[in-house]
């Protein structure tokens, strides 16, 4: 497992996606940190107001201070004035890690009144990099929530299936096939339209998790089963078992520790898969509803015509956001695979 | 069967009319239409403490023998007693005794042994099963005694099986068929994937635990010239049929069967 994380680490793509990656996730964790605004905290005089730049001014930090010329742009436009920014200075409070609370942020403006949009506002004057990082929570946690419960059903069906063979083997792998044959975005809608009105915003988050694992298992499930069967008719199993290793054991000392660099491989591509179904579900309406924020609801928000006609390129970030996560994991799976198949890299 | 001799001069193993069958399905529903007779009415005894060679080419059933004595093949019927007891009709639980009586060294090194496990839960893995209350320290103490009996050092205990050679991989997987103390070991063409001088070593080492502990073999090859040496008793297989039984002299100076003739000359001569 050490080794297998220096040989990424020796890899420049491996290495790259790797950082992006782990500063992606330490983002998230310290989002309260980093985040210069309460998520929800509206201010409907500054909408759509654009990105503040900072800049170096009078021996400091500072973001220059901007006007409304046209409300109904709305249009925006310097006065030429600078607001003071201060490193770590108090702000609103937060929790950090959820726990410990605290005041603390990486930039404050020095007068509290002032506005410091670092990547612009919304429709109703939201801090669009504040909800970035904090909505990068939701769609970050939901591609490893998602893939181990998928990995966990996958393993407990395709293993003992291809383990045990004959009736289990055929019925499980009959259900994995229903479970394919049904339009999986139908699915999808259909599950979440049951199990919507039980649910609150927050339990929400949890629901559509397990909407999005209990699709994906099943095609994890029948290659898992093919591995099983294969490793099946391995000696050293066939060595297990005239030993008189109960099969339970021999799944878990034999099968699992063979399958799991596959696992590992496996995870990493397809949790981009858990990202996207987030956002396509929040895109469609159905998934992290107001006031909570995802990245998939935010791009929903900035569906709007009036956005592009404008050109408010802000609201777009959550989309580069997923983007470069998408390719992060992308191109660390595919670097996991050379390193644990060598016979399958592309040339 | 009555059998009056004392049970110290009857054969360890023995089998009779032993028949594994495979149906053949075909049709709509699946039916049985025919069988493959992979081992078809096949009977010798296992002298104690002497080594049976079990001879014939691929598909010709000794490897399915071999592992029907373990029950890792369904037995169609026949009998096989060990010690004087019928095996095949003991449930998977009153079996799990002989499972420690009775071991097995395969064939292929590079496949019998678990890439992700160290040598020593490798050899370790057959006590924990049969003696689970043994100490870990005690049964470090028993790997490294037997990894310095079978020729490998004891510290090479922490390595993983492809830090070896064939032929020291062929000699984990023996010592993790002594870890329980058997009296019957199935060799399932234990040297038939190593080079010819390994080959040699391994037959040796065989020879030497069998003299010092009094092991039973059945050595089960393709090639007559390692089991005519290694061998007390030869078999000889041909498509699930046993064609000729005889002590490896015998066979080596006047084979009976025409099979029998046809192998020998396949053994090359200097």
């Amino acid at each position: 497992m050490k080794s297998l994380l220096l040989e990424v680490y020796r890899r420049p793509l491996g290495r790259a996606s790797l950082f992006v990656l782990i500063a992606l996730y330490l983002g998230a964790l310290f989002a309260g940190f980093l985040a210069t605004q309460p998520v929800n905290s509206q201010d409907l005089a500054h909408t759509y107001h654009p990105p503040t730049p900072i800049v170096w001014h009078d021996g400091g930090l500072a973001v220059p201070d901007y006007r409304v010329v046209d409300k109904s742009g709305p249009r925006y436009e310097r006065t030429g004035e600078y607001h003071r920014l201060r490193l770590l200075a108090p702000g609103f409070e937060y929790r950090l890690l959820g726990l410990l609370p605290l005041q603390r942020h990486l930039v404050q403006p020095v007068d509290p009144s002032a506005k410091v949009y670092l990547l612009g506002s919304d429709s109703t004057g939201r801090c669009v990099f504040s909800r970035l990082v904090y909505g990068s929570r939701v769609s970050l946690l939901i591609g490893l929530v998602g893939i181990t419960i998928t990995l966990f059903l996958g393993l407990l069906v395709g293993g003992l299936s291809g383990y045990f063979g004959g009736r289990i083997d055929f019925f499980a792998m009959r259900g994995v096939e229903f479970l394919m044959a049904i339009p999986s975005l139908y699915l999808l809608l259909a599950l979440r339209s049951v199990l919507a009105p039980r649910f609150n915003s927050d339990q929400m988050f949890v629901v559509i998790v397990i909407i999005l694992s209990l699709i994906g298992w099943a095609g994890a499930a029948r290659v898992l089963r093919g591995m099983s069967l294969s490793l099946r008719r391995r000696q050293f199993v066939l060595a297990a078992e005239s030993m008189g290793q109960s099969p339970l054991r021999i799944l878990r000392l034999h099968i699992l520790p063979n399958l799991a660099s596959y696992l590992l491989v496996a995870a990493t591509l397809s949790i981009p898969g858990y990202i996207l179904g987030e956002a396509a579900l929040s895109f469609l309406g159905l998934g992290i509803a107001e006031p909570a924020s995802s990245w998939g609801l935010m791009l929903s928000q900035a569906q709007n015509i009036k956005i592009f006609m404008l050109n408010f390129w802000w609201l777009l970030t959550p989309g580069v956001a997923m983007f470069v996560t998408v390719i992060a994991f992308n191109l660390l799976g595919d670097v996991l695979r050379d390193i644990v198949d060598p016979r399958m890299k592309t040339q | 069967m009555t059998d009056t001799a004392p049970v110290s001069s009857a054969p360890l193993l023995e089998v009779e009319n032993l028949r594994v069958h495979y149906p053949l399905r075909g049709g709509l529903l699946r039916r049985v239409v025919d069988h493959v007779r992979a081992v078809d009415d096949v009977s010798f005894p296992g002298a104690r403490g002497r080594t049976t060679g079990l001879v014939g080419e691929s598909g010709s059933g000794k490897t399915t023998i071999g592992r029907a004595l373990i029950k890792l093949a369904p037995i169609t019927g026949g009998s096989i007693r060990f010690n004087g007891t019928e095996l095949t009709t003991l449930s998977n639980r009153e079996f799990l005794p002989f499972r420690k009586r009775v071991q097995m060294i395969f064939q292929d090194p590079f496949n019998s042994l678990n890439p992700r496990m160290t040598v020593e839960a490798i050899i370790r893995e057959p006590l924990d099963i049969h003696f689970p209350k043994q100490g870990v320290a005690e049964k470090r103490e028993r790997v490294a005694g037997l990894l310095r009996r079978v020729g490998l050092e004891p510290d090479h205990m922490h390595r993983y099986p492809h830090q070896f050679s064939g032929g020291q991989r062929q000699r984990i997987g023996i010592a993790r068929a002594l870890a329980v103390e058997p009296e019957f070991i199935i060799c399932d063409e234990a040297v038939s994937a190593l080079d010819v001088s390994v080959q040699a070593q391994v037959v040796n080492l065989l020879q030497d635990l069998q003299a010092e502990l009094g092991l039973t073999y059945l050595f089960i090859a393709h090639d007559l010239a390692v089991v005519e040496h290694i061998s007390d008793h030869v078999l000889v297989m041909h498509r699930g049929k046993l064609v000729e039984s005889a002590s490896a002299e015998e066979i080596y100076r006047e084979p009976k069967a025409d099979y029998t003739r046809k192998l020998l000359d396949a053994v090359p001569r200097l």
